[in-house]
């Protein structure tokens, strides 16, 4: 674990490579064990780990490396992604379901269908997204655990 | 309904997970785009799908999927076979193609989700 701050219970950094499809979803599954142990609901693990493996997935597809953080507090799980990469130019798009940048390779994998960002917004209480174009990304999201009664309509 | 139920009725041939056969199967969800798949399939859900890579199975064990069901004679992968022997989820296949294997399985009465 890293040093973090008194408030947070837990804090770990997983670094993640681009276009390593072969480890693709390693991350969130190694979240998805932690949580289970720590005793969170299934539907919480649920949900932060579908956004956890379209976060995951977007930095192997569009940058050259990242990483994943995720914090764990009383109140509240939280993941945060930096990428070295792509960037988004335009947010607003990249936004709106079915719009994708991916090349022929990454939607042959059955990826870039232009829903990534849009699942984590659904499955995230709150979500922040910030790009340079031709640099990186900045994505962060929250699930609060005292919303939990909030189920998603579709699980 | 149980995949074992389906292997009977339709010679799917069992690539891995043979041990996992007897969970029942709650519904099905056919879509190759994997995050239509992370976002409309139900746990315990049979999936139809063409892809045959190893994040087929990180999909299935996130969503608690009853199992992949490959179409159009695919065959997975060596580390997809590995992967989910390692995870515990069954991939079978079929020569049919998707919409043949799924208006099949509708008729025995492995159904969908509405949308609404």
């Amino acid at each position: 674990m890293e040093r973090t701050e008194n408030n947070i219970l837990f804090h770990r950094i997983f670094p993640i490579e681009g276009g390593d499809f072969t480890n693709a979803g390693s991350t969130s599954d190694q979240i998805k064990k932690i949580l289970k142990e720590a005793g969170f609901s299934n539907t919480l693990i649920r949900r932060i780990c579908i956004a956890a493996f379209e976060a995951e997935m977007n930095v192997i597809c569009y940058a050259s490396k990242g990483t994943l953080s995720l914090y764990i507090a009383r109140s509240f799980l939280k993941i945060v992604v930096n990428d070295e990469g792509k960037g988004i130019r335009d947010i607003n798009l990249a936004m709106s379901e079915g719009y994708s940048t991916a090349d022929e390779k990454i939607r042959e994998l059955g990826f870039g269908a232009g829903m990534g960002l849009p699942n984590i917004r659904k499955n995230a209480d709150e979500m922040v997204l910030t790009s340079q174009f031709n640099q990186g990304t900045h994505l962060e999201f929250t699930v609060y655990l005292d919303r939990q009664e909030a189920a998603l309509p579709f699980e | 309904m149980t995949l074992s139920d389906l292997v009977k009725s339709f010679g799917l041939k069992i690539e891995a997970g043979k041990d996992r056969l007897r969970e029942g199967v709650t519904g099905g969800y056919a879509s190759d785009l994997l995050s239509d798949v992370i976002a409309h399939s139900r746990k315990g859900n049979v999936w139809i799908t063409i892809q045959t890579h190893p994040n087929i199975v990180a999909v299935a064990t996130m969503k608690e999927l009853s199992g992949i069901i490959l179409t159009g004679g695919r065959q997975p992968e060596a580390e997809t076979i590995q992967k989910a022997e390692h995870e515990g989820i069954p991939i079978l296949a079929s020569p049919l193609f998707t919409f043949e294997l799924v208006g099949r399985l509708y008729q025995m009465g492995i159904s969908g989700m509405s949308p609404c």
